[in-house]
Parts: structure tokens; sequence; C-alpha cells
């Protein structure tokens, strides 16, 4: 017989079998591929919009300006002491938002335009300012260069975020001639583009604003002809536009329905193009503490009160954790009472934090009366979450460590515990620490506890110690992410960034240390 | 069998030989009707077994036949695993070490253990050696630590090969030199009788071979209780052989009539390859 | 004795021992043909019994062959040990054996007509218990009984008083008529050749009672003829 044996590795049944075979190897491949590359996805997608939206809170507007700490302003009743000065707040607002007004001398003295022109500042930015000549009285009477984070308004206005504003050229064709009331006719211009926008964006409850804007000169549009453009001057003065090219801006938003009126943009612009207002690093996001106006508010109080939490959790679950882990592996008999509490601690594990924070709520601040808000109080509730965790995560690292290590020990006559202390701990020192860090990590990133406990109060003051009043990060983003305005929105994400880089300098840590003690047996 | 056949160049030794031939009559150790309990299950039945001194017992038999079990009765090792009862006597010198009144630690400094797998600390050559030493406070200053850890290593015949990279970790020599390691831990702490629990079931047949001839220069010095599944191993270097069954003691006997003419049928159908 | 695990293993002892006793039967055959040669003046049969032998030594080598090889592959222990030590020895046994009865039919070849009957029924009367003793001791072999085996290195006696009465037969006749003596030395060393089978016999004796029990059968505690001085 020529012909192959059924069984042959050439036949068509084999064939026909190995490339069903393959065919389901390859499946199954193309599954973990799609479950990885739709987890990853998920990541990159998670962070970069994360990311994207933080990128707005990493630089803010300032308006830098010198101003002469004029005493009867400061100290009106001749009363130097810090406390008057620090809270004369109004004295110093007064004489910053002055010294801006005093730009504008067209502007006129009317009450609304006042109380406009008030709104490019919020009185309490003034505050750093009036503690540091409370510190320092000789300053009095001295000119200081002052930097005052303006209104997170017009903060979003000139960062282009909120309302959404469209730049636009004109022509270096367009001819300015003086119009009727002050203000100023384009003839000429090339207007086609805006007219194309203005028609695209229609007529919500108003028109469009449109501004045309050079140096510190800034007009708005108040008709559109065919051949020439009408504009009334909202700032600086006529002559002023020019020579220099003019720059466009159409504000998409009608005023109605804007935060910002026409007349604070004007005014935003013109101190911008005159270097007044300018943009610069937010470092407050990192100095100050939280504030009721976004542009004043920080982070810092936030960060030591999680890093005060953490010292809590740390020095409570750690040692706690992995001698109960170092008990529970080496040294428990094997009954029915340690099983019980095995099960217990893997349940444990499980149970939702929210009820870790009832527990601390009813326990700690109830029955032993601690101090509510308190980073010792979130320390021990999240320690108590992330026990068994820690327990867990040390016991396994214990396990890991071959049982002939301890055999050897104990062969050579040391006893179970020198057996322990000095072989098995110091193998299985990195994977506890792993753990440990890692539950860390999750304690860092819990909400829900601290929420019962109090620590989501509002702390203006920098926590120095772990029974004052504070707030943790997690916290922090959840309760700024529940306010209205829109300028919280990149500042959550800020927020939520420096918590992702906390974890994931622990997640470094934990990568060196392995790196650094893991041995091989 | 007698071991003063052997030729002896150690100076410690000569003259020893009457001690010796006393020694082969009294057993050093003397197991009387020792069974052991895993959480109630017995897995050792009434084993009465007598130890020579300055020799070789080899203990074989099938897996699971309770012949490591039995082996870690004589330094308490069973002590260490939760539900095991040892019940019975093993006297050692006269003394019951199975009481309660005996320290299972200061036995181990007696009657030390080498394990099927190599397992040297993952620490030093030296630090492997010094262990032993250092926990007992046999030693004073670094000077007689020194000296143990050559002494150990070289009876080990381990010296020659790594005195040069004593401060290099255990873990890094080869598998055979790895039990050396161990054994020289072993001899370390100066103890009387070491237990071997398969030393060379993972090691390939020159190292194994080295092994060997190691055991055979100890057993001068030691009593030596060693359990194999190489019978061809067993006949090679123990003396005396104890055939182990479904946790009882079969038969025991001088390693030749073991080997060439066993009294019972289980020993012979286990070591002509008939079993089951 | 129940298989080994490894079923080669008791193969190839089953073949040791089937080669054995062959070499057993080709033996036994040569013993009685020879002597029956010597008994019948049968030339042809003597000159077939001679030509048997290189067949022993091949069959002899054919088993040390193997044997070497089962003790490097195997190591057998215990009984295994014994019987493949036991079937070494007894093949080196039978080969001096078949060496003697080849020994037997060379010399029957030298014997002349003049010989006389009764001369040669001296020999073959003695072939017949020796060739029994051989068939025991093969039957022990065969069938493990150590019992048989003890039996017949005790019954080596009847063997050496046969060979005693043959030696002083042989020597009235050649008193008698001196023309005898050249036969009656060749008949002389034939007897001699079959006590000397007697011997292997015991031997062969002595292997198998090691091979079956582990013991020693002690030379000097066997029954013992007493010395006829040759």
């Amino acid at each position: 017989m020529n012909n192959p044996p059924e069984t042959s590795l050439q036949s068509e049944k084999a064939l026909k079998r190995l490339r069903r075979r393959r065919a389901a190897d390859t499946r199954f491949r193309m599954y973990g591929l799609a479950a990885l590359g739709f987890a990853l996805f998920s990541l990159v997608f998670l962070i970069s919009a994360i990311a994207w939206k933080a990128s707005g809170a990493v630089t803010y507007h300032v308006v830098k300006t010198d101003i002469v700490l004029t005493p009867e302003r400061i100290a009106p009743d001749g009363n130097a002491s810090p406390e008057e000065i620090t809270r004369n707040i109004e004295g110093f607002y007064t004489l910053v938002r002055d010294d801006l007004f005093a730009r504008f001398p067209n502007a006129g003295d009317s009450l609304p335009v006042r109380q406009d022109f008030s709104a490019l500042v919020d009185r309490l930015a003034v505050l750093p300012l009036a503690r540091r000549v409370a510190r320092h009285p000789s300053l009095i009477g001295q000119s200081v260069t002052v930097q005052v984070p303006v209104s997170d308004d017009v903060d979003l206005f000139l960062k282009r975020s909120s309302p959404r504003s469209i730049p636009f050229r004109i022509g270096a064709g367009a001819q300015i001639s003086p119009g009727q009331g002050g203000g100023m006719v384009l003839t000429q211009p090339d207007l086609d583009s805006v007219r194309a926008t203005l028609t695209a964006l229609g007529e919500h409850d108003g028109v469009p604003s449109v501004f045309v804007t050079s140096q510190g000169a800034v007009a708005r549009l108040s008709d559109l002809g065919d051949e020439a453009a009408s504009f009334e001057l909202l700032a600086g003065d006529v002559a002023d536009f020019g020579g220099t090219p003019l720059k466009g801006l159409i504000v998409t938003v009608p005023e109605s329905r804007r935060t910002i009126s026409d007349l604070q943009i004007a005014w935003a612009l013109a101190l911008r193009s005159e270097g007044v207002i300018r943009r610069v690093p937010h470092t407050s996001l990192l100095t100050r503490t939280d504030s009721t106006y976004p542009e004043l508010a920080g982070s810092l109080a936030a960060i030591v009160g999680s890093l005060l939490t953490m010292l809590v959790t740390g020095m409570v679950a750690i040692p706690m954790g992995i001698f109960a882990a170092i008990f529970l592996e080496e040294f428990a008999p094997k009954n029915r009472l340690t099983q019980l509490i095995e099960v217990n601690i893997n349940n444990l594990a499980a149970v939702p934090s929210i009820v870790f924070g009832l527990l601390g709520a009813t326990l700690l601040l109830g029955t032993f009366g601690l101090p509510r808000s308190a980073p010792l109080v979130g320390g021990l509730v999240l320690a108590l979450l992330i026990l068994p965790v820690v327990i867990i995560a040390a016991r396994a690292a214990l396990r890991a460590v071959p049982p002939s290590i301890r055999s050897g020990a104990l062969a050579v006559g040391a006893s179970r515990m020198q057996a322990v202390f000095h072989h098995v701990l110091p193998l299985a020192f990195p994977g506890m620490l792993t753990g440990a860090i890692l539950g860390m990590a999750r304690a860092l990133g819990e909400t829900a506890p601290l929420l019962l406990i109090g620590m989501v109060a509002f702390v203006a003051e920098v926590p120095s110690s772990t029974t004052d009043e504070a707030t943790a990060l997690p916290v922090l983003i959840y309760s700024w992410a529940s306010n209205a305005e829109r300028a919280w929105e990149p500042m959550t994400a800020a927020v939520i960034v420096i918590l992702l880089a906390l974890l994931v300098i622990m997640n470094v840590i934990v990568v060196m240390l392995r790196r650094k003690f893991e041995r091989r047996w | 069998m007698d071991t003063t056949a052997q030729t002896d160049h150690d100076p410690a030794l000569t003259g020893e030989g009457a001690d010796k031939a006393q020694a082969l009559v009294y057993p050093r150790i003397d197991c009387k009707d020792v069974s052991v309990f895993y959480s109630g299950k017995q897995a050792v039945f009434d084993v009465s077994l007598p130890v020579y001194d300055r020799s070789v017992t080899a203990l074989i038999g099938p897996s699971g036949c309770g012949k490591s079990t039995f082996l870690r009765c004589l330094n308490r090792m069973n002590d260490t695993i939760d539900g095991a009862k040892v019940t019975g006597e093993i006297f050692m010198d006269g003394e019951n070490i199975n009481s309660p009144e005996v320290d299972p630690v200061l036995l181990r400094s007696r009657v030390g253990m080498v394990f099927q797998k190599p397992n040297p600390f993952p620490k030093s050559i030296y630090d492997n050696i010094a262990y032993g030493p250092r926990i007992h406070g046999l030693v004073e200053d670094r000077q007689e630590l020194d000296a143990i850890v050559e002494k150990s290593l070289r009876r080990a015949g381990l010296w020659q090969e790594v005195k040069d990279r004593l401060a290099q970790p255990g873990t890094s020599l080869s598998g055979g030199q790895q039990q050396r390691l161990c054994i020289a831990r072993a001899i370390a702490v100066r103890p009387e009788v070491i237990l071997m629990d398969e030393p060379c079931s993972s090691l390939d047949p020159i190292a194994t071979a080295r092994i060997e001839e190691l055991i055979d220069e100890l057993r001068k010095r030691y009593c030596i209780v060693i359990v194999t599944h190489s019978m061809q191993q067993a006949a090679r270097v123990s003396q005396r052989t104890a055939f182990f069954h479904l946790g009882h003691l079969v038969e025991m006997g001088d390693t030749d009539q073991i080997f060439t003419s066993p009294r019972e049928r289980r020993t012979e159908d286990y070591i002509t390859g008939r079993f089951g | 004795m129940a298989d080994h695990i490894v079923s080669a293993f008791t193969d190839e002892l089953d073949k040791i021992a089937a080669d054995l006793m062959r070499m057993g039967g080709i033996v036994e055959t040569m013993i009685l043909d020879s002597c029956q040669a010597v008994d019948r003046n049968d030339h042809d049969l003597a000159k077939d019994v001679i030509s048997r032998d290189p067949s022993v030594d091949r069959l002899e080598e054919e088993v040390e062959r193997q044997i070497v090889s089962l003790i490097a592959r195997r190591q057998p222990m215990a009984h295994d040990l014994r019987s493949v030590f036991a079937a070494l020895k007894t093949a080196g046994e039978l080969e001096r054996i078949g060496d003697l009865s080849k020994n037997i039919g060379k010399r029957a070849l030298m014997l002349d007509d003049a010989v006389s009957a009764n001369m040669r029924h001296g020999v073959a009367r003695m072939a017949r218990p020796v060739s029994l003793q051989l068939h025991a001791v093969l039957d022990a072999y065969a069938t493990s009984n150590a019992d048989t085996a003890k039996t017949v290195w005790e019954s080596d006696d009847d063997i050496d008083q046969h060979y005693n009465s043959l030696f002083r037969e042989m020597i009235t006749y050649m008193i008698e008529d001196p023309r005898t003596i050249g036969a009656g030395a060749h008949m002389l060393f034939m007897a001699k050749n079959l006590e000397r089978i007697g011997d292997h016999c015991t031997n062969i004796a002595e292997f198998i009672y090691f091979q079956i029990t582990g013991e020693y059968l002690m030379p000097h505690e066997r029954p013992k003829a007493p010395n006829t001085g040759v």
C-alpha cells in the first residue's frame, strides 16, 4: 500500500485538525489582545483626558502691578497692628483696584462701571498681600510690586476656554477714521470671515460680540455694513489704533448669557496687552489652601492632610499587619479558630470602605471621643481598611519563602523565632513592603470613610498635627468636583493629577524596593 | 560490618579502635516503639531501631513508607508540623529525647540534618556556616569562627573550591556544592548525629558520588542516618539498612545481608524491583 | 516469585535460566553418550559427543555475556543477584562437565576392540548415577528446590564409592592381565573424569542452594567417603 495511513501527519484529517487547532489558538490570542488593547485604550484615554483638563490649571492669569501702600488706606485709623492690617482687606483691595482703574480714564466713574470693574479681581485675592504687610509693617508707605490672581471668569476668558472666543485677522488695507460718539469706523475691512462666523452662530438671546484690539485699546463692533464697520470704543484711545495691525476676536456667547461683560473683556484684553495681566505658572495650587474662589484655591492643606493621614495609617497598619501575618503564618497553630480568623480577614478585605467609615464615626468619634475631621481618626479608619490587605500580602510574601529555608534554620538549631526573624523575614520583607505600600496607595485614594468622619470640612489652614482639622486629596477632589463654576474643572483635574503622581511615586518606590532587596533562592 | 577495617589517617582518631568496636555494640540512638501520627492518622507504627555510632544507617522503602517521617523524629523536626504526634521512646546516650523535657532546639544542635533539596540560606558562604555556631554561642571571637568555618568546609570537602569566595552567596554554588555546603553547615554546630533526607536526589551522578564519598569520610566521626530512594546508594554508603513499608519497619540488618539475602519477602520484593 | 516491575528484567533472567538448562541437557546426554560409546565401542557416537562440546562452550559464553550485561544494566539485588551469580558459576561448571565428557569420548576412540566388555561395563555403570546426579541438580535448578539440591550435594558420597570400587576393579584387571594396562589406564582416567563430574554437580548444588536460600552449604559439613589415597 502506497497510501499513507489515516493517522499520518500529512493526511487530510490531520491537516484539518491542525488548521482547526491553529485557528483556535489564534482566536484565543486575539481575544487576549483585544481585552488588553481595550484596557490600554481606556487607560490612555482616561489619563490623557485628565491631563488635558488639568493642563488648563498649569498656568493662570495674575495682575502684576506696582502700588504704593499709602498708610491712609491700609491703616485708616492709624492703627498699624498686624491684626488690623490683616483685617483691612478692603483697603488693600481698593489700592489695587484703583491702580488698575486709573489706567482707563475714559471709562467714566458711574457705580455700575465701578462694580463691573471690581469683579476683575476678587476681594480675598489681596489677602496674601495683607498678610505680607502685616508681617513686615515697614512696607507701609513703600512702593511694592503686587501679584494678584484675576477672577476665575477673566482667567477662563483669557485662556479662551469659556466663553469660547474665535480670533480673526483684519486685512492691512483697512483704514481707520473716528466715528460718532468717540467711536471709530473701519473702511475697506476684509470682514467676510467674521460675517460667515456670525451667520453660522446665529442669534440666541442676542448677538455675539466682536472686538478689535490694538495695543491697550479695545473696540466693539456696533454696526457691520457692506463697506464699513463702525465700532464703539470700550477701552483706551482711538489714537492707539493707528499704525499697528489690528487683532480681532469674536466672543461666541452673547453678553446676556455669560458671566463676563463686554466691558470686562475689553479691560482684561487691554490690561493683558499692556502686560499688567500676565500668565504665570499656577504654583498657588500647591502652596495655598482651599478657598471658595477657584483662582485663590490650592491643595496644600489637602496634601498635608493626606500625608498626615497616611503617616497614621502607615504607622498603625504596617506593623500591625506584618506582625499579625507573621503570627498567623509562622506561629499560630492551624485550628478552627485560626481558620475562622483567616476567613474573616479575607472577608474583611472585601467589606465596602464606607462601612469602615461608619465604624470610625461611631467607635472612634462616638465612643472614644476623638476629634472630628482629624487625620488621626482618618488614619486609624484607613488603617483598619487596609489592614486585611496588608495582612494578606504579608502572608503571601511569607508563604513565598520556601519552607526549606525554615527547615534549614531549624535543623542547625535555630528556634522558631530565630528562624523567622533571621531567615524568613529578610526574604519576605520586600514582598511585605510591596503589599504595605500598595495598601497605603489604596488608602490614599479612599474617599468614603473620610466623608463619614468629617474630613470633608472646608479647611483653610494647613494642619500641623494629626489632631488638627484636615481634609485629604480625594475628598478635595470630591468637593471641588461638586462646585458649580467652570473654573473648578481644570483645578479638580490638576488635583487628580497630583494624587495620581503621589500614587505613581509610591508604586515606583515599590518597584525600587523590590529591585534592591529581592533575593533569589 | 567492621568499620575499623577502614584506613584512617586522621590523627584525632588513631587509637580509638577499641572505642569504635564498642560503639558498634551499643547503639548511639535506640528507638523503642516509635509511632508517629499526623492529625490522628498513624504514619509510623511501633518502630524499634538501633542506630550505631560511626556508621551509616540507611532507611529505604517506597514513597510514603514513613522513613522520612521516622528520620524527622530523631531531631524532633516533627514538632514543627502542626498536628504531628510522636509516641515511644528514643534514647540518645541514655536520655529519652522524645520526652517533653528535652528542648528540641538544643537537641537539633546535637543532631544535624541535611535535606533533599540543597537549601543554603540566601547569604554568603561564610555566613551559611557561621550562622549555627553564632546562635549557639560556640565562638568567642572572629578567629574562632573563621577556624570553625574552615574546618567545617574542609570536612565537607568544599574548602578548596570555595576558600577564595567565602563572601559570595551560597546560592551561587552548583547543586552538589550547595549540598556539601549544607553538610558543612550541619557539621559546624558540632553535632554527634547527622540525618540526611535523600541528600542526593536532586544531584547529578558525579555530585552524588562526591557526596557519597563525603558520607563515607564523615562516618569516621559521626553517626549518620540517611534516607534514600536509591537502593544502590543505600548499598553503596551504608553499613546497616532498614527497610520500611507502610509505616512499619519490615527488616533491619547489615547492608550486605539485606541486599544479598534479605529475610523478609517484602524486602526481597522491594529491592529486586518486584513491588506492587 | 512475582515478576519484576520491569518485565524485561524477568525475561532476561528467564533467558539465562533457559540457556543454562539447554546447556545442562546437552551436557547430560554427553555424559551418557560418551560412556555408551565406551561400553559399545561405538566410535561414531564418541566422535558425535566430541563434536557437541563447542556448542556447550558457545552457550557458556552466551550465558556469561548475558549475565555481564544484566549486571551492568539492571544491578540485580538479593535473589536476583544470587541467581545471576549461581548461573554464572553453574555455567562454568557445566562447561567443565562438557570438557570432561569430551575427554571420555576422546579416550573411547583410543580403546581397541581387544578391550573386554567387562572392563567397558564398569565405566558405563558409573555413568548412570553421575548423569542422574546432574539430572537431579538441574531439576533442583529448574524447580528452585533447595531440598533436592541439598540431597544431590549429600549424595556425592555414592559417586565416590562407585569410583573407589571401579578403581579397585580396574587395578584387578590390570594385575590379572598386563596387556590390559593401556586400556585400564584410560578406564581409570575416565572413572576419574566421572568422579570429577560428580564433584562439579556438587558445586552446582551448592550454588543452587545459595541461590534459593541465600545460605552457603559448608563443604566440611558434607559426608565424605574414606580417602582412597588416589
